[in-house]
């Protein structure tokens, strides 16, 4: 699904964040992405989403190269991004009335893809209602809560039938409780669609509850992959075991390694010792 | 359905919360009125006349002549407004998205934002003459300078995470505009209109004095300082405040309609 081949990417006057970075994502797997802040998470995502391009090497998706936003790609903001102007209905409603804008032009809008009107409503009504805000279709952004304001988001971005989703911290400003369920919730929905998901998180806890597989980074530049398999991740029952607590300790004492030293770690794969 | 009820109840919250403000307007014209009236009594000179007297010749003369420099004065104003929204927005939005344009032209937007386009009147009247252009156009540069620097304000100010969140949904170019910044600018252009239309129609006003023989600044100054009629010139008076408030309830509305989630 993502293939990134000897990337590097430095942002105009600084150190490079990337050097000569290679990373694959088989189709279909769940990833966190975990570093302290500064390590490059973010900059990473954008280079996935195309919105920023790679000085050498190259961000490959679906077989394709990435020189500007896909239209099978998901992004999923910390900030939601939501338009404060429009109602919940009509922000969920927005990635489709773009597609219906520029109609199936292979460039903004996959070729095969037509929505009509009445599909578009069925598809918004489907996704309002399985994030659970459908009762809050009229509502504005500013009316509602952290939690359900990221929940719309998800909806929007869902609701485009996507086949990557990447996202950014996107439950880091909601409250625990609120945090958890919708990480679940998330996670059900990536899985039923089958889609290749990308977190990026500071939070040890959600990396280890999320990603199958934990992409982690240091401070830059990032060389080589350092990646820890996380095999249980995404059942709410991994949450409250040992094994969990041994994932996020293994994750933090790595992640503490790597602030100390730029020393690439070999691989360790937790189903193993657990 | 639940939905539909709790719509309904902010709905005629906003009803009445509206008819509760019309109805303290009109007791504020009310309360001006016998002011008015009450001065008027008190001094009992001509260039004074009754608020009753005024506005019964204001409801004669409104049929006959004084309704054509209402509808002439009308029309150079809704034509400036038109014309700056056309030009203003679109270089608003354009400066707003381009930093590097914005650099380039900021400079001369402070230094032109703040001349009183009054001072141009004489100017614009010697290069364009007589005919409705030069009026319309020191009235179309009044509004201009307003929209421009409100909509520019706005569109770069539009949060960085909307941006980038409906790029990717596929938006390009066309699509953001359509989708982001023009509905995020609309307010702007009107919150525009509705502060300056008193500025515009003022300069309206000393436009008309010049070379024209309709408008309501034409008709007002014949009565007052050629006719010496007085209640005809209230009359004119009267017409141009209809003019000003008409125009500015009407925007004020229409931005009320428009910018509903921002009462929230």
């Amino acid at each position: 699904m993502i293939e990134l081949t000897d990337l590097s990417f430095a942002y105009p006057d600084e150190s490079p964040v990337f050097h000569g970075f290679s990373w694959h994502v088989e189709a279909g797997e769940v990833w966190s992405v975990l570093g302290p802040s500064g390590c490059g998470k973010s900059t990473l995502l954008l280079l996935l989403a195309g919105l920023l391009h790679p000085r050498r090497g190259e961000v490959v998706i679906g077989g394709r190269r990435i020189s500007r936003p896909r239209p099978r790609t998901g992004l999923i903001l910390q900030e939601y991004g939501l338009l404060p102007w429009a109602s919940v209905y009509d922000n969920v409603a927005l990635g489709l009335r773009i597609r219906r804008f520029y109609g199936p032009d292979g460039r903004h809008v996959p070729q095969d893809e037509h929505v009509d009107r009445t599909e578009a409503r069925t598809r918004v009504d489907h996704w309002l209602a399985r994030l659970g805000i459908d009762d809050l279709a009229d509502k504005y952004p500013g009316q509602i809560s952290g939690g359900q304001r990221q929940r719309a988001a998800i909806a929007r971005t869902l609701a485009l039938q996507p086949d990557l989703l990447l996202m950014d911290e996107p439950f880091s400003s909601l409250d625990a409780p609120t945090r958890e369920s919708l990480q679940a919730l998330t996670l059900k929905l990536c899985a039923e669609a089958g889609l290749t998901v990308v977190l990026v998180t500071h939070n040890i806890e959600e990396a280890a509850f999320v990603g199958q597989h934990v992409l982690l980074l240091h401070v830059p530049p990032n060389r080589e992959v350092r990646a820890v398999d996380n095999l249980h991740a995404a059942d709410e029952a991994y949450r409250r075991s040992t094994l969990y607590q041994a994932a996020c300790s293994l994750l933090r004492e790595e992640i503490e390694r790597g602030c100390r030293s730029t020393v690439g770690a070999p691989q360790r794969g937790l189903s193993e010792d657990g | 359905m639940a939905m539909q009820r709790q719509g309904g109840s902010t709905e005629r919250q906003r009803d009445v919360l509206t008819t509760r403000r019309g109805l303290s307007v009109v007791g504020a014209a009310l309360s001006l009125l016998l002011l008015w009236e009450v001065l008027a009594l008190i001094v009992q000179i001509p260039i004074l006349p009754t608020p009753l007297a005024a506005l019964g010749t204001f409801a004669t003369e409104f049929a006959q002549e004084l309704g054509w420099h209402f509808v002439v004065s009308l029309l150079r104003v809704v034509a400036s407004i038109t014309l700056a929204v056309a030009l203003a927005t679109p270089a608003g939005l354009l400066l707003g998205q381009s930093q590097r344009l914005d650099r380039l032209f900021s400079p001369f937007i402070y230094l032109l934002y703040p001349i009183p386009k009054v001072v141009f009147v004489p100017i614009v009247l010697l290069f364009l003459g007589v005919g409705n252009l030069p009026k319309v156009v020191i009235v179309t540069m009044i509004l201009f300078f307003q929209i421009l620097v409100l909509v520019r304000d706005r569109a770069a100010s539009i949060r960085p995470e909307i941006l980038t969140s409906v790029r990717s949904l596929g938006a390009g170019r066309r699509a953001m505009f359509r989708f982001v910044y023009l509905p995020a600018t609309l307010p702007a252009v009107l919150t525009a209109v509705r502060q300056s239309i008193g500025t515009a129609i003022a300069v309206l006003y000393v436009a008309e004095l010049f070379a024209t023989r309709y408008g309501l600044g034409y008709y007002i100054y014949l009565q007052g300082s050629t006719l010496f009629d007085y209640p005809k010139m209230y009359a004119g008076i009267i017409a141009m405040s209809i003019l000003g408030l008409g125009l500015y309830v009407i925007v004020d509305a229409v931005e009320r309609r428009t910018c509903r989630w921002m009462e929230t």
